[in-house]
Formats: C-alpha cells, structure tokens, sequence
C-alpha cells in the first residue's frame, strides 16, 4: 500500500516540478510549487514511517480528531473571511483603501471573491464536514468510515482553499460567481468530494441505529447535490496543461443559466440543506429535546430538495433566457416559502416546554435567532425573485444585504452555536470557560447583523429608485456617480456592522481557547447516565 | 423530433408527475398508520450514544435499549 503511495506522490512531485518550470502564468507556478512541496513532504514523510506497524482503528470509540481539526478551522477561516469582508465593506467606503502598491492584489475585485469563498466554502465547508462526521458518527452509533479517510478529506479541502485563495490574489479565475476556482483546483476538488462523499455514506451504511437520522438525509443531500452542480458548472477545456485559463464548454445563455442552476443551489443544497441538518442535530441537543415534528422533517426535507433545484433561473430575470425559464425559476421561489418556513417552524417550535432556556441559555439564544433569520431571509429571497420586484432589486444592494442576513444570521450563527456545543465536548471539558463572552458575542453579532441588513436595504431601494427615475422629458435624472455618493453613510454603516460581527467572532475565538485551556475537565459520566426516552 | 422537444415533452409531462407523485406518496408515508410511534422513537436518536459506537456484535434493536 505504501510502496503506491510513494509512486503516486513521487510522480505528483515530479509533475508539478516540471509545471512549476514550464508555468504560463504567476499563478500557476506558485501552485505547482506549492503542490510540489505539499507532495514532497508526503512523499518523505510516507518514507519515513513505511515499516511501521499499523495501529488497528479503535473501533469502540468515535473518530473524533478530525473534528477538532474540523473545528480549529472553521474558527479559523471564520475570522480571516469575516476580515476580509469587512476589510472590502471599506474599501467600497473609502477607495482610498484599494492601495497603489498593492494594486492587482489586493484591490477589491482581487479580495472580494478571497472574501466570499472565505466565508462560504472555508468558514461554512468546515464547519459542515466537521458537524457532519461528528453527527453521522453519533447517529449511526457507528465510528467514521474509512480509517484516514477522514483526514484526507480534512486536508485536501483545506489544500483547496488555500489553493483558491492564492489564485484569486494572483489572477487565477473562471470569472464564475461562487465557482471562480480554475480547472486544476476544480478537479482537486473533486477528488477530495468523493472522499468525501464515500466516508459519509460508508458510516450510514455501517450504522447500528436502524433508521437514517433526518440531519443525515440533509447532509447526504448536500453533499450529493454538491457533487454534481460542482462538476456540471466547471465543465472547461484548459488551454494548456502547464497554464491556468481554461475555457468554458458552455456559452452565452446556456453557461448563464448553468452557472446560476450551480449559484442558487450552492445557496440551496450547501448554505441551507447541509446547515439544516445542523439545525436538526444542534438544537435538540442544546434545547434535549427532541425534534418538534419528525414527520414535518421528512416533508421538509423531500419537498426542499424538490423544489429548490428549479429556483436559479430567477437569477436572470429580463436577460437573454427565455421568458418560461425565467417564469419557472419565480414560481418555484415563490413555493419555496413552504418548507423554509415548515422547517423554521420545526427549529423554532422544538423548543416549546422549553423556552426559559433562552433567558438562560445565551448558546440556545444564539441558535433560535439562527433559525429566525433563516426565517426571514427564506421569506425575502422569494419576494425578491419576483420578476416586478426582481426590476427594483437587481443589482442593487439589496440583493448584498439579503445574502448577508441569510449568511450571517442563518448560517453564520447556527455555526457559532455549534461550535460553543462542540469544543466542550470534543475536548472534554464541563462547560464553556464563559457565558457572559457568549452573550457579548451574540449581542454584538446580532446588532452587526442589523446594521448591515438595515443599512442595504436604504441604500439598495435608494439605488434602484434612483436609477429608474425619469424626468418629464424622459431622460434619466440620476448618474451612475450620483447613486455612489449617495451610498457613502450606509457604506459606511455597513462596515461597522462587520467591525460588530467580526469583533464577535474574535471573542468567541478566545472563549474557546480558553475552554480548552482552563475549564474543568468533565466528570467520567458512568453507566448510570441513561439517555431520556 | 428533436432531442430537444422530445425530451422537453418528457420533462413537463411524465416526469413531472411521476416526481410528484412521488412527492404525494412521501407525504402519506409520513403519515402512514403507527408512524407516530416510530418517529417518536427515531427522534430520540441524537440522546443515545453520545460517547462511543455501539458494540460491534449488537444488533439495531439493543441498540435502544
């Protein structure tokens, strides 16, 4: 096994070496080198350790470091992404910010996709590939599948992000929202997913519980969907194999509507199915209690998978898409609002016989206003998709400050309740080193939230009214200039509410060190701890 | 015909319902007579083995013991 092990990573080794030396572009070689280095490493690390006697995987406990892994990362990648957008929330209010000597770096067309993919894929792909091997273990009654499997996935995704991130500072993008990764790193990608993929089937299908736990169909589905939307939109022929541009199979409409099919449901299947099933694992464990309907899950899960797939089309709302295309994409938003909402009212009502907790609970606090904005986000993304209403918030700010409430408030404090449930027992400890830090982290959090959401929805109608007025004679009043002076105090409201949210985040990092650090370790709970029937 | 009609054609007439109706037949199976039994036990499964595996040689139903 080894003795493949060291081919492949030598011949790796030797590739990018050659790749590095026959680069086309900066971009380009700075991978090979990085590849060249990453696989050289391996390789002698491999070497080294060949001989070994493998230790047998225990199989009566849960395989639970590449959780922890899991979570130092999301922490981590949390705060750079969240830097990073505040960082362009002020370079959009001062552009004085988009420094001379660091332009074709570090300007805001190179950070502002380091900041989404930050967010997204580095703060919210780990904190779904960490919650959801610690979930599936737990449900299934059954420890990871795939012995080091799990670790490949772990450091693969974080090889991908940095791989991405490096090349969006240095040029390397497909130009595609959400999918700007070019054809080397989609392709890693999804080596890496398939891994992926078969750890987390290859638990479900060793499990011991009977029935597949509903956050495990959420995840699965996720996961699933992922897969194929990642290989459909990056469907690209490179130029040539010692260089980064590729070049898109698909052209004019048909790549449009494939790279929003991909878009909405990169909202749909990996911001909303995967955190979902969060959403049904972390909150009956913080409220225990079970879910409030498990019925109503199965029905929200079917019929948000369902509909969810149809919704991207209203992305290209008057464009060259055919009217029906467009039509469709409206009508299945429009539905949307049903399970979103059976769901949201699944999390909230879970709590019910238990709601003192959220007088007492500033972690349960945090994971109900989650499941709030998810609420209110699910009920804004749909209003918005109607094309009458689609003409006002287009490309305006709108659409900015939607995403945000949904990101921020749905996903981002569903993830920070995670965490605050996952670092005391992953690292053993009683309880969280603080309460009070919770509560400042979600106060701050949720008042950073509502600046930014109230500060893009004055200037987004602002700038959607002032674009559309005519004067008697039917000329347009209002300079394109005219709307970005007249955004500058939302701008630079927006940017203080990340100031709060990121400010947030720090504070959390560093009540969860010092969980680790300094709370008491947990008791030994014995036999006698029988789990509530 | 076309690939493209045909499969058009397809998409909008048969497909689409034979997905609903799957759909349909989810929702019954939800509600189907003593689920509510089994879905009260089945969402209990976050509260059961919180620190380690099951044993190997048990089976599902001792699991819930």
């Amino acid at each position: 096994m080894n003795i493949v092990k060291l081919i492949a990573l030598g011949l790796i080794t030797l590739f990018a070496m050659m790749a590095a030396n026959f680069a086309r572009d900066f971009a380009y070689q700075v991978h090979a080198i990085l590849i060249m280095l990453v696989s050289g490493g391996l390789f002698m690390w491999t070497l080294r350790h060949t001989g070994d006697p493998a230790a047998p995987a225990d199989q009566t406990t849960y395989f639970d470091s590449v959780v922890r892994a899991g979570v130092i990362a999301t922490a981590f990648w949390g705060v750079v992404g969240f830097l990073a957008g505040t960082f362009i929330a002020f370079q959009l209010a001062f552009p004085g910010l988009n420094f001379d000597w660091a332009e074709g770096y570090a300007n805001f067309g190179r950070l502002r996709p380091l900041h989404t993919s930050a967010v997204i894929f580095a703060f919210g792909g780990n904190a779904l590939i960490a919650s959801s091997f610690y979930v599936v273990q737990r449900t299934s009654a059954a420890r990871l599948w795939g012995g080091n499997a799990g670790w490949f996935v772990f450091w693969g995704y974080q090889l991908f992000i940095v791989l991405a991130a490096t090349g969006y500072l240095l040029g390397a993008t497909q130009s595609k929202e959400y999918a700007e990764p070019e054809w080397y790193v989609d392709l890693w990608l999804t080596v890496v997913w398939l891994v992926y993929l078969a750890v987390f089937l290859g638990t479900i299908i060793k499990r011991k519980e009977p029935h597949i736990y509903v956050a495990n169909w959420f995840y699965l589905s996720f996961i699933v969907t992922v897969a194929m939307l990642h290989v459909f939109n990056n469907l690209s022929i490179p130029v040539s194999i010692w260089g980064s541009k590729s070049v898109q199979v698909f052209a004019g409409v048909q790549d449009a509507m494939t790279q929003w099919w991909y878009g909405h449901n990169a909202v749909g299947f990996f911001l909303t199915a995967g955190f979902l099933g969060m959403m049904y694992y972390f909150i009956p464990k913080q409220a225990e209690r079970p879910v409030f309907s498990y019925k109503l899950s199965i029905i929200h899960f079917w019929a948000l998978i369902f509909i969810y797939i149809w919704a991207g089309p209203h992305h290209l709302h008057y464009t060259a898409l055919p009217d029906w295309a467009s039509t469709l994409g409206m009508v299945f938003s429009i539905v949307l609002w049903m399970p979103s909402w059976g769901g949201m009212i699944n999390g909230l009502m879970t709590l019910s016989g238990a709601w003192d907790k959220l007088r007492t609970d500033p972690v349960i606090r945090m994971m109900v206003i989650s499941v709030g904005f998810y609420g209110m986000s699910t009920f804004e993304g749909p209003m918005m998709s109607i094309r009458a209403v689609n003409s006002l918030s287009h490309y305006t700010d709108w659409t900015i400050g939607h995403v945000h409430s949904g990101a921020l408030g749905w996903n981002g404090m569903i993830t920070f309740g995670a965490l605050y449930f996952l670092v005391p027992k992953l690292w053993n400890r009683e309880r969280l080193y603080s309460l009070s830090l919770v509560s400042w982290h979600f106060w701050l959090a949720t008042i950073g939230i509502v600046l930014y959401a109230a500060s893009m929805w004055v200037t987004g109608i602002m700038e959607g009214l002032m674009w559309r007025e005519v004067d008697a004679n039917g000329f347009l009043v209002n300079s394109f200039a005219d709307t970005v002076a007249a955004k500058f105090p939302m701008y630079v409201v927006r940017g203080l509410g990340g100031v709060m949210y990121l400010t947030g985040a720090i504070i959390m990092c560093y009540n969860l060190v010092m969980t680790v650090r300094r709370a008491p370790a947990a008791q030994q709970s014995g036999p006698a701890a029988v789990p509530a029937e | 015909m076309e690939l493209y009609t045909l499969l058009r054609q397809f998409a909008d007439s048969w497909m689409l319902l034979a997905l609903f109706a799957f759909f349909i037949a989810v929702v019954i199976w939800a509600f189907r007579p003593g689920s509510t039994k089994v879905y009260s036990d089945v969402g209990n499964i976050p509260f059961r083995n919180e620190d380690k595996p099951a044993p190997q040689h048990t089976t599902a139903k001792e699991t819930r013991a």
